[in-house]
């Protein structure tokens, strides 16, 4: 170098366009030992797209040109090198200087460092490594950042034959080491194990021979707390979407059934009415020989007609829905300070499925004739059965009729349909001796039984309606139009 | 064997395809005269302007049209000059293109190939520099290919115009004149889906695509004279991902960097790292690493931003060497 002490500065070639990649050197314009200005012109350049004359980037003396004429270089790199003037040059190669020395020590510090920090840390890949090949990793040298163990240096102690040694002394050390992940477990089993031989052993218990986890599942089911008693039987349980069956106690003689949004339903309702309303009960017996008769005339006919079986509840539904007429108080709410008497007759007819029971209503039914209740009564039924029940099928219901006889039963004390103001069922039609005129005689006889609300009604009031109803059922004969 | 430019065998494989293929025809701004990067320089001459078709300064009827003619049995090339001008189509490449097959239940299909030149060459600026993939990676019924060397440009360009469903070819511009290589004179493709690896190594594991292979490969040739090993896997296909190339990669040294010139955030590499992350932890000797372009817009037009932005041997160096010190 020269005596100037100047920094010598390489000058490289620009990037002049867009996926300009190098240039060619045409003419020089400036020889070593020049001295140029800032933007003095010191060579032209040739490129695919566009020629020009390269202005000095810096002022200095040039000192050596290393890309000569006609010879390409690729931008950033240098085609000739400028020397700095002498104070510019110093201040300069001061701060670079001093920047690459620190580099350099910092490289340093890192490569000898005895920094430890990271010995313990292991990588999920150097213990996957070390559990496969049972290395003692305390014996393994780590290179790594820290003094971390890496995947490498494990297969590099493997590769050198450190496994085979320490998979007889060292590895048990390792499994010391690696203890505590797995020592959770291992109490609860044994503490589970004690608690079963405390227990009077059931049959159930000493048959298997269960695992940890199996028994620590066990121990979490039998802590389910279930309500059977007290208070909280007031407050809404959490309602699953799910219905959850079987998990296991521990006497294993009884089953939990997680309770449904559609139980909590029927079960909030009925503590509502039954808390809510003072029932009142009663029965009457109907002669229904007549109406027998009448529907073993019509059935066949009708079920060719109209596809649909003709049911008695048809025939009990139109009973009650002409005695509601004369009595329109049994079609009205408890409103406290009032009641309120629904003009409409919309009748809630009780569906019962495997697991629930439902109440479709019959919308105006004191407009419908029997064979539109048969086929309005078949059409809710089969749509309960099959889970298709829309929220508007649900709501407005006045009045409750409980077909309760088609299961068997004779007499039932219905909840009423709150916040209606009575239920009636319809039990089963039963032959039976009846004395007409001091004779006995074979009759279909049945019992209607009425729950009510005694704040709205009393027993006068009822009694007449069931008359009515009963009046309504013994009136039907083989003349009776279902049209 | 010949020794072409990046850019050379973009021309090529359309030019191959073009005489191979009557149905395929080229379509952007510019085309006629070879746009402005020259990629479709002499074409018109061959094939005439029937086949190499300039249009008006509109992204979205450029590839509403290509899609148009899809539709009609033609394999249509589209180019949009800069990706950077790439968003004005997307609504016609996201809601039509991705999914004509899926809506029509295989009826249809949409064999268009739209070109994309992307990425920062320096001195370009915000609107000539950027790496738009991100946007389209999240979308099915697209495929993604972003080549890294002349020989995977010509045989993934030829795969893709072949396809019969939407591809999205990202060209790196600065590949075009900087990188040549010997491609096969003879007909080749380079199967859409296929990543490939670059390097072997058995230290730390870079996972790239575009210009970032290219320094990844240059950075491992310097790191190797320091004793650091460095495998190269190069995905060319963004979408589909090669998912077994990519843990294979990765279990082969435990330690991966992914690089890319697009932002961070929500890139690719992001994705690429999850995907190591949910299927491999047992094999990871290191953090997953990104080296990604700053999440900024776009590179900036001074010299000191855009060193500050733009990947770079130097930075892929310090990054990979970093990883294998850990």
């Amino acid at each position: 170098m020269s005596g100037t002490n100047g920094r010598l500065i390489e000058v490289t070639v620009p990037h002049l366009a867009e996926s300009l990649v190098s240039a060619t050197i045409g003419k020089w314009l400036k020889q070593p030992g020049d001295y140029v200005e800032q933007y003095d012109v010191i060579c032209e350049l040739f490129t695919e797209k566009v020629n020009t004359e390269m202005p000095s980037p810096i002022e200095g003396k040039l000192v050596k040109i290393i890309v000569g004429e006609g010879e390409t270089a690729a931008v950033g790199e240098a085609i000739c090198l400028l020397e700095l003037p002498a104070e510019a040059g110093r201040e300069a190669s001061v701060g670079s200087g001093g920047h690459q020395e620190a580099a350099v020590q910092s490289g340093a510090a890192l490569a000898v460092s005895g920094d430890q920090s990271m010995r313990g840390r292991y990588s999920p890949a150097v213990h996957r490594l070390a559990m496969d090949n049972r290395v003692d990793l305390s014996r393994v040298n780590g290179t790594g950042l820290g003094g971390r163990i890496t995947r490498k240096d494990v297969e590099q102690f493997i590769a050198s034959g450190g496994a085979s040694a320490s998979a007889s002394a060292g590895f048990v050390s390792s499994s010391a080491a690696a203890a505590p992940s797995s020592a959770p477990a291992a109490p609860s089993a044994a503490a589970m194990s004690a608690q079963q031989a405390n227990q009077p052993a059931s049959p159930a218990q000493a048959a298997p021979a269960v695992s940890a986890q199996e028994a620590a599942a066990m121990k979490q089911a039998a802590h389910t707390p279930v309500r059977s008693s007290g208070l909280h039987l007031s407050a809404n349980p959490p309602t699953p979407l799910i219905e959850v069956e079987g998990q296991p106690s521990d006497a294993r003689n009884e089953y939990f059934i997680d309770v449904t949004p559609i139980r909590n339903a029927i079960a909030t309702r009925m503590r509502q009415s039954v808390t809510e309303i003072p029932h009142a009960w009663t029965m009457i017996e109907v002669d229904v020989t007549n109406l027998v008769v009448l529907r073993n005339k019509v059935k066949d006919e009708f079920m060719r007609r109209e596809g649909i079986n003709l049911t008695y509840l048809a025939f009990m539904m139109k009973a009650v829905v002409n005695a509601i007429k004369d009595y329109p108080i049994i079609n009205s709410v408890w409103a406290v300070d009032k009641i309120i008497v629904k003009r409409d007759i919309n009748i809630s007819l009780s569906v019962g499925t495997e697991d629930s029971v439902l109440t479709p209503v019959i919308k105006k039914a004191d407009q419908k004739n029997i064979a539109g209740l048969a086929r309005e009564i078949d059409e809710l039924t089969k749509k309960t059965r099959a889970g298709k029940l829309s929220l508007n099928d649900m709501v407005g219901g006045t009045f409750t009729v409980n077909n309760t006889g088609s299961f068997g039963s004779i007499l039932s004390y219905p909840i009423i349909n709150y916040p209606q103001a009575a239920i009636v069922t319809f039990e089963s039609i039963v032959k039976k001796p009846v004395v007409i005129h001091d004779m006995i005689a074979v009759r279909s006889m049945v019992n209607l039984c009425l729950s009510l609300d005694h704040r709205i009604l009393d027993g006068v009031i009822c009694g007449r309606f069931l008359q009515r109803v009963k009046e309504n059922l013994e009136g039907y004969n083989s003349e009776t139009q279902i049209y | 064997m010949a020794v072409i430019t990046y850019l050379e065998a973009i021309r090529s494989a359309m030019q191959e395809e073009m005489q191979q293929d009557d149905n395929v025809f080229v379509l952007g701004e510019d085309v006629g005269k070879g746009g402005v990067l020259n990629t479709t320089k002499g074409l018109r001459d061959m094939f005439g302007e029937d086949r190499v078709l300039d249009t008006p300064l509109a992204e979205s009827a450029i590839v509403g049209v290509a899609i148009g003619s899809a539709m009609y049995g033609m394999k249509p090339i589209a180019e949009i000059q800069f990706a950077d001008f790439i968003f004005p189509a997307t609504n016609q490449i996201i809601s039509e293109a991705a999914k004509i097959r899926y809506r029509s239940n295989n009826d249809w299909s949409c064999p268009i190939v739209i070109r994309a030149p992307y990425g920062a060459t320096g001195a370009s600026a915000l609107y000539h520099s950027q790496c738009p993939e991100s946007v389209f990676f999240g979308t099915p019924g697209l495929k993604i290919v972003a080549p890294s060397n002349p020989y995977d440009a010509k045989g993934l360009l030829k795969a893709a115009i072949r396809d019969a469903d939407p591809v999205l070819y990202f060209e790196h511009k600065k590949c075009y004149l900087a990188l040549s290589a010997d491609v096969p004179e003879q007909d080749y493709i380079v199967p859409i889906g296929k990543a490939d690896v670059k390097r072997q190594g058995t230290d730390i594991t870079v996972i790239a695509y575009g210009i970032a292979v290219h320094y990844a490969l240059i950075a491992a040739e310097e790191l190797a004279k320091e004793g650091i090993s460095a495998h190269v896997l190069d995905l060319r296909t963004l979408q589909p991902l090669d998912k077994e190339a990519i843990l294979e990669a990765t279990a082969k040294t435990g330690k991966v960097l992914i690089v890319h010139e697009d932002n961070k955030t929500g890139g690719v590499g992001a994705e690429v790292s999850a995907i190591i992350a949910e299927e491999l932890l047992f094999e990871l000797d290191a953090p997953i690493a990104r080296l990604c372009g700053p999440d900024v817009p776009a590179v900036g037009n001074n010299p000191p931003m855009e060193k500050f932005f733009l990947l770079s041997p130097d930075k892929l160096k310090e990054a990979m060497r970093k990883l294998a010190m850990f």
